[in-house]
């Protein structure tokens, strides 16, 4: 083990205790299953959330239940209002991307398995991690305070466009304590995940094992490291962000409100700001943001998919300098948000080629995948089917991409389903399918209990043909010119035929969203009553597999692991079958790479 | 299951392919000077796509189906050309193809963008505020009155904040709530976002731009079809965003000439 600081910081003292065993526990493990449940909350929230919306968008008189109980204001009888609606949209699209999406694959697994799989006892700082989660927990209880107040949340979107989000009650309602609770809460938020990006960066650079050279960490690994490096600096623009917006709502600042704003017949008291500042702060962060939700559900597939195709990649150091490539361009696209924000036109070029050159890294790594998969052995469990479905559904989500990443083409589609469908696709559907396919893989080395497969594989089944149901037509909706962010579409006899379409999606959100609850059945029931689970039950390679089922409070239990080769040993002559584990001290077989 | 699997994959490829191949969701009607150049772009960038993501699609079916469920000690081999194979497709196919996507593709952009208005264009003015649109014209001065922010009154309909009691240009400025056009006149619309940000977008003329509060932008193009179109606000700007319309009412030169006449009148 490596000598240094970070050695010391990181040691500490077996948990006593039921506060500090399950609380505030400072072991990564019992974070990161925090940061899960956490996280499984507010999918669930953001889930239902939608569905009230969908609803809601196809039959607008509909009493939904429930929901008079949430907002009497925003739902008399049960009938969502038109700002409503905008209220949910916006409390749906905050939960899922922070939430959601930065929480699971990224610092839930992360936490969890980043530590285990270099070797180390714990993350360098484990008191910063537990700050962390806790910051975090402390941004959601901020966020869903704009439920309760009566106000109720904000209608400007997950994007709070200033001056909407900036010039406070007269903008609308939901826009007076609302907004302010949305930028108070993110704000949180990001120093959490700033914290939460030092520690994954420190602890990846200082306390590998002895022989974890870069080259022999896992993928995952690599999609974390290469993920909190993007944080660091995409957090460290949106928290400013965050601050000045603050001030502008309530210390009378015009950071984003220029001068002659007149809204609700008040001219309001701002001159000098810029509501392009806000754009180009909050998608500098944004762009980055949506790989820092992708890029380590591309890890968890990349890893798990070499377990079961029991062969290696046919170059894992491709797949890992092409998320390089991803992560460094990520930076430079952001512009491709705001074609048609009235920023200088020349721009929109300037950030159209990078945002296409980006094709090309996503497209070797999606040909890696699929070419390893030509002489595998695919091995088909819940797990492995939520990794094919990643693949399937990154190609779906990405190649609409090629149209949004044109300017021209863009000023038709712009603000159309075509991006909704586009997002959600490759974003949301293709990153949670990751974090599906950990949870049925990794749930064996958490808890020591198999889920169920019958019960995992009808939850993949309904949720993959459901997804391409409810987000493959909006790609058609987007192509007539369907505007987004729309409560109704009634009053436009453009999109009278279309209705049916959208109640056709409707019922399918519906559907699959139900399947989730057979996933947290599953969950819950396996967790206490799965079948038991061995030490190894994927005949996995990497070091989290040579270690108890659910892990010792520190990892090795004392030992310090050594590694003696790369985690894709896989279709070689192993000790115990087909592969050779990475503390297995075999002669180094040559994988092509 | 993985051949399950591979052919519930082909399904969905063809499912979905199916509805554009069949142009069963087309774009409407263009009638702008520059809408061929958007669409054909759009055309051309589908087939770039759709070869992608059905051939993608498929061929991980063909490998799904071909190599899931095999007898157990099956030999393992690699694709021919392996790695270096894939990177070199990605790179040459994959970068000359998005090259050619960017290069040609910013035609449409540069028409729009990059051209200036003619020196004749017919200038309007269109104000986006919470939650209509209205037009202002010269009048036949030619020359809009100052905007005001500070005396915009809603309530008595002076919603671009004239002051024609003491500014010349602003008595014959005419507002109205249609954008009323001639036929195959350029039109050049200055954008003036009174509050919040909101957009202007035509499904029909291939335009579409935000309002920016703060920033003086605008637009030009020419309609080249009699007809009434609707303008949408696609940039959320607040509880009634989804009613937020307008029309543009194109007419023909005659028509225009008498509308613009008895609106000066009024």
């Amino acid at each position: 083990m490596r000598e240094s600081s970070a050695h010391q910081a990181h040691v500490h003292a077996p948990p006593q205790g039921f506060w500090r065993k399950y609380v505030f526990s400072l072991d990564h493990k019992v974070i990161g299953k925090q940061y899960y449940a956490l996280a499984l909350v507010a999918v669930f929230t953001g889930m239902i959330l939608s569905w009230a919306m969908r609803i809601h968008m196809v039959w607008p008189t509909a009493k939904i239940p429930g929901l008079e109980l949430l907002s009497k204001a925003g739902a008399p009888g049960g009938v969502m209002t038109p700002e409503y609606y905008l209220s949910l949209l916006t409390m749906h699209g905050t939960l899922m991307v922070f939430f959601v999406l930065t929480n699971a694959p990224f610092a839930a697994f992360g936490n969890y398995f980043l530590p285990i799989q270099i070797g180390a006892e714990d993350m360098a700082f484990p008191r910063f991690n537990m700050m962390s989660f806790w910051i975090t927990f402390l941004a959601w209880v901020v966020l869903m305070l704009a439920f309760v107040i009566p106000d109720g949340p904000p209608i400007a979107g997950w994007t709070e466009y200033t001056p909407l989000s900036a010039i406070g009650r007269d903008a609308g309602p939901g826009m007076q304590w609302g907004a302010s609770l949305w930028g108070l809460s993110i704000a949180i938020f990001c120093i959490a995940s700033l914290l939460g990006a030092l520690n994954f960066i420190a602890t990846t650079l200082d306390l590998r094992a002895k022989g974890m050279t870069f080259m022999c960490m896992p993928i995952c690994t690599w999609g974390w490291f290469i993920t909190s490096c993007i944080a660091l600096l995409a957090f460290a623009v949106l928290l400013p962000a965050c601050i000045l917006l603050i001030l502008d709502r309530h210390a009378g600042t015009s950071f984003f409100i220029p001068a002659g704003v007149v809204a609700s017949d008040r001219l309001q008291p701002h001159s000098g700001g810029s509501p392009l500042l806000w754009q180009h702060l909050f998608w500098f962060f944004g762009h980055p943001e949506v790989y820092i939700a992708i890029l380590p559900s591309i890890g968890i597939v990349s890893h798990i998919l070499i377990n079961s195709i029991r062969k290696p990649l046919l170059s894992a150091k491709v797949v890992i300098y092409s998320m390089m490539s991803i992560g460094f361009l990520s930076y430079m696209v952001w512009g491709h948000h705001m074609f048609l924000s009235g920023m200088n036109p020349l721009s929109a070029l300037a950030f159209s080629f990078p945002t296409l050159t980006i094709t090309i890294p996503a497209t070797v790594m999606t040909l890696i995948w699929i070419g390893s998969l030509y002489g595998a052995n695919i091995q088909i469990n819940s797990a492995s089917l939520f990794v094919l479905g990643f693949i399937s559904m990154f190609v779906s989500g990405g190649v609409s991409g090629f149209f949004l990443a044109q300017p021209s083409i863009d000023i038709y589609l712009h603000a159309t389903y075509f991006v909704v469908g586009h997002f959600h696709m490759v974003m949301g559907v293709a990153s949670l399918f990751g974090v599906f396919a950990g949870t049925y893989f990794w749930f064996p080395k958490m808890t020591g209990r198999f889920m169920n497969e019958t019960l995992g594989k009808l939850h993949f089944w309904i949720t993959f043909v459901g997804a391409y149901c409810i987000f493959m037509p909006f790609h058609y909706l987007g192509l007539i010119g369907n505007v987004r962010r729309y409560q109704s579409f009634l009053d436009d006899d453009f999109m009278a035929p279309y209705i049916s379409l959208h109640q056709f999606i409707t019922i399918s959100a519906l559907v699959t969203g139900a399947a989730q609850f057979i996933f947290l059945a599953n969950l819950i029931y396996s967790r206490f009553k799965g079948k038991p689970a061995p030490e190894n039950p994927w005949n996995g390679t990497s070091l989290e597999w040579s270690v108890t089922s659910p892990p010792p409070w520190n990892n090795f239990d004392g030992q310090h692991p050594v590694v003696y080769h790369d985690p894709y040993q896989y279709g070689v002559k192993g000790p115990t079958g087909d592969f050779i584990m990475q503390t297995a001290p075999q002669r180094l077989i040559v994988s092509g790479d | 299951m993985g051949k399950l699997f591979a052919v519930v994959l082909v399904i969905i490829a063809l499912v979905s392919a199916y509805p554009i191949l069949m142009n069963k969701y087309p774009l409407p009607e263009d009638i702008s000077t520059h809408g061929h150049l958007i669409d054909k772009q759009l055309h051309d960038t589908m087939i770039e796509a759709g070869v992608a993501f059905v051939g993608a699609q498929l061929i991980l079916a063909f490998f799904l189906f071909s190599f899931s469920g095999r007898k157990p000690g099956s030999a393992l081999k690699n694709l021919p050309g392996g790695a270096r194979a894939l990177v070199i497709f990605a790179f040459v196919i994959v970068g000359l193809e998005v090259l050619a996507l960017g290069v040609v593709g910013q035609k449409a952009w540069a028409t729009v963008y990059f051209t200036p208005p003619k020196a004749d264009a017919l200038q309007i003015q269109a104000q986006a505020e919470q939650f209509a649109f209205y037009f202002r014209y010269p009048g036949p001065d030619g020359k809009f009155g100052v905007l005001h922010p500070d005396k915009i009154d809603e309530s008595n309909q002076n919603y671009f904040g004239l002051d024609p009691a003491n500014e010349v240009e602003a008595r014959d400025d005419i507002v109205s709530g249609e954008l009323v056009v001639p036929v195959k006149r350029e039109i050049q619309l200055f954008l003036h976002g009174k509050d919040v940000g909101h957009s202007f977008y035509v499904r029909e003329l291939r335009i579409q731009q935000d309002f920016v509060p703060g920033l003086e932008l605008s637009v030009h193009f020419t309609p080249t079809k009699i007809g009434k179109y609707e303008i949408m606000c696609t940039q959320l700007c607040g509880l009634g965003h989804y009613n937020m319309k307008a029309y543009l009412n194109v007419m023909s030169q005659a028509d225009f000439d008498k509308w613009l006449k008895d609106q000066s009148t009024q």
